[in-house]
């Protein structure tokens, strides 16, 4: 029972940190019609920039916070300088456009840290488990990914539902002509939200440069992953990115800890073993082609046009 | 008709052209990865081979040498295209390298059809060790099962009684995890293997090794995946209560990353850079004289023996490369200066060695560093040479 339960909380910490990714891209992508693949490169830089911030100011959290800051600046100056050239253009220009800036910042990267990739050690009070059911531990840093992935998904929904500018947005998402129409200035919105969805990819990166350390291409994987949630949960939608985000952490973390043993009671051992991680990491897209044959929109479209 | 005479005259040319042509040259390919986040393990692999053809003067039977280095990219298809390339369109005399054993699996075909010599720098897939085992193929490595083997002989020294085993799901993998089982005496409680090389989150793993509870953890994580692994099992607050045994896993190209992570988690290999031998002596200060700021690992000691290994035979025969039988009497006599200490081929052409204890220290510089702590097994064979058709 308590690995389960310990299984279900790694399917939340996994699920949070996809979600922080998979909001700033949804966002981007359902207010600026913008199909942003060097989002992944945003998350890159939230995690060198940490590495670094973290080594020169010798403290973790503080190291944290101005790489969030930084990678806001960076995701602002990107806008300014390369996407609006992007708006209004086809998707597969956005496509081509961003490929490039993936290019662009993995080289980049390379030239200003090297090829060797950084590590970004732990203070000792996140380094351990600590006891959160009786005789039952559980890693400190992912109970704090927990928590603040939490906080930031309250924040996005005040944000977004409660505040003028989460107002505009959703207008934005829903209708861009007439909230141009409107008298609202655009350019602007559009550079504060492509910042945030930056700071949001920032913050997934560098939360997660402790566990997986920091590398060039790191965000590339996780890109696709985090489509899928975007397409699962419907493209604009945060909610829905949301929801998708937890039910891809569930299954994938779930399925790779119970798969095998699943398998071993239809097929022998070794061959349990060796086709369950491969089966394991088929099931999100599973899930993605079943609720594309369902609702192809997603689970929670962002706007009825 | 003039097609055909072009045709014939062009085939004539061909025919004519090796015939001519004196072998002034040696070309040697070498077949690594050089992109991405294991590009470092491609690098030390190059530049301890470059060290050898330095201290070769680049030359070998008076012969300058030639070496194309290939990026395999990390990926099968990639390194079986570019081990085509090298065998085809470049006509390497020998081909050398190889991380990943999936990559050899890949590749080792064209090779062995075309009849070229291959030294394998690294990969050690049972296969090729066993039923696929060529009178062209040496290794200057291991055979996977060897080093996993060694470490189950020293979990039973350590009095471990159950063990959990972790490893990613690609041929290499899979040969550690059984190799741990052959020796072993204790019982493995569970074994789980990880999609390869997506993988980088070992969560759910881990907290079914700790559901477990064994006496002991068994890991293979080569390469950045290792870094991943220690900080992870850290992080789940298994460290001081779990002890992590490991094989290739903590290497001078990841230990810049791990630090204190790697700390008293002991590793078993068959080179480390403090052997008292000179030919190591030499290898290890001029690796650090050349490049500063780096240290070499066993993937490079591997590379250094490969390049000596190739010079041997080609010094044995005189630089007459078109006598394959008396080329591969030379290279099974392994008749050079290792930087292991000096080893035997067995029937399959994989080396008869020692493997050692190595465990990671903190130097007077405080750099962490590897050191040699005991002798597990000495002059130790890997399992898979019965199966080898070869004498």
């Amino acid at each position: 029972m308590t690995l389960f339960i310990e299984q279900c909380l790694n399917g939340l910490q996994f699920g949070l940190l996809l979600f922080l990714l998979a909001a700033g891209l949804t966002l981007v992508f359902g207010i600026m019609d913008l199909v942003n693949l060097a989002h992944g490169s945003l998350y890159m830089i939230g995690a060198y920039f940490a590495a670094t911030f973290a080594a020169w100011t010798d403290s973790f959290v503080l190291g944290a916070v101005l790489a969030l800051l930084a990678t806001l600046v960076v995701g602002m100056a990107v806008e300014v300088i390369a996407m609006r050239r992007l708006y209004g253009r086809d998707h597969l220009d956005h496509v081509l456009g961003t490929f490039g800036l993936i290019l662009f910042f993995d080289e980049a990267v390379r030239l200003i840290w090297g090829p060797e990739g950084l590590s970004l050690p732990l203070p000792s009070w996140l380094n351990t488990a600590v006891t959160i059911l009786p005789g039952m531990q559980y890693s400190a840093y992912r109970l704090s990914i927990i928590v603040v992935s939490l906080a930031v998904a309250v924040f996005l929904y005040v944000l977004v539902m409660r505040t003028r500018i989460g107002m505009l947005i959703r207008a934005g998402a829903s209708n861009r002509e007439m909230v141009g129409a409107l008298g609202v200035n655009i350019k602007l919105l559009y550079t504060l939200v492509f910042g945030l969805g930056a700071a949001l990819a920032g913050l997934a990166g560098l939360m997660q440069a402790p566990i997986l350390t920091v590398q060039i291409g790191m965000g590339e994987n996780i890109l696709i992953v985090a489509f899928v949630i975007t397409v699962i949960g419907g493209i604009g939608s945060v909610r829905g990115a949301f929801i998708a985000a937890l039910l891809v952490g569930f299954v994938d973390t779930l399925g790779r800890s119970y798969l095998p043993d699943l398998l071993r009671l239809v097929l022998s051992p070794n061959a349990a073993s060796t086709a369950a991680p491969a089966l394991a990491s088929m099931l999100i897209y599973l899930l993605m082609a079943i609720v594309l044959v369902v609702r192809p929109e997603g689970l929670f479209p962002a706007s009825a046009k | 008709m003039r097609k055909t005479l072009l045709a014939a005259g062009t085939a004539l040319l061909l025919a004519a052209g090796p015939a001519m042509a004196q072998q002034k040259s040696i070309k040697i390919g070498f077949v690594s990865t050089f992109s991405g986040p294991v590009a470092v393990i491609g690098n030390d692999m190059r530049n301890s081979f470059e060290l050898a053809l330095d201290h070769m003067g680049r030359k070998i039977a008076g012969m300058p040498v030639e070496v194309i280095y290939e990026d395999d990219g990390f990926k099968p298809e990639v390194g079986k295209q570019k081990t085509q390339k090298l065998i085809e369109s470049d006509k390497v005399d020998f081909i050398s390298g190889y991380i990943w054993s999936n990559v050899l699996l890949a590749s080792i075909k064209p090779v062995v059809d075309s009849k070229t010599f291959m030294v394998i720098a690294n990969a050690g897939a049972s296969q090729v060790a066993g039923e696929l085992c060529s009178p062209y193929v040496f290794s200057t490595s291991w055979q996977n099962d060897q080093t996993p083997e060694a470490m189950g002989l020293y979990m039973n020294q350590k009095g471990v009684k159950s063990v959990f085993l972790i490893g990613p799901n690609y041929a290499a993998g899979r040969d550690m995890l059984a190799g741990v089982s052959h020796t072993f005496k204790g019982k493995v409680v569970g074994q789980e293997l990880t999609t390869w090389p997506a993988q980088l989150d070992f969560s759910a793993e881990l907290a079914k090794a700790k559901a477990a509870n064994p006496d002991a953890i068994f890991v293979f994580y080569p390469g950045k995946a290792g870094v991943q692994f220690l900080a992870q099992y850290a992080q789940a607050g298994l460290k001081g209560k779990i002890p992590l045994y490991t094989a290739f896993t903590i290497d001078e190209t990841s230990l810049p990353l791990q630090k204190d992570l790697a700390l008293g988690v002991p590793g078993a290999q068959e080179w480390v850079n403090d052997l008292p031998n000179d030919a190591n002596k030499k290898f290890v200060a001029d690796y650090m004289k050349k490049y500063p700021g780096h240290r070499p690992s066993f993937y490079g000691a591997q590379s250094y023996d490969a390049a000596n290994l190739i010079a041997s035979a080609v010094t044995a025969t005189k630089g007459n490369l078109t006598d394959k039988e008396a080329l591969r009497k030379a290279f099974e006599k392994a008749d050079f200066k290792s930087v292991r200490g000096n080893f035997k081929f067995g029937n399959n052409h994989i080396p008869i060695q020692n493997f050692y204890l190595q465990d990671v220290v903190k130097d007077a510089k405080g750099d962490y560093v590897l050191k040699t702590v005991a002798t597990i097994v000495k002059d130790y064979q890997d399992a898979s040479h019965s199966k080898c058709p070869m004498k």
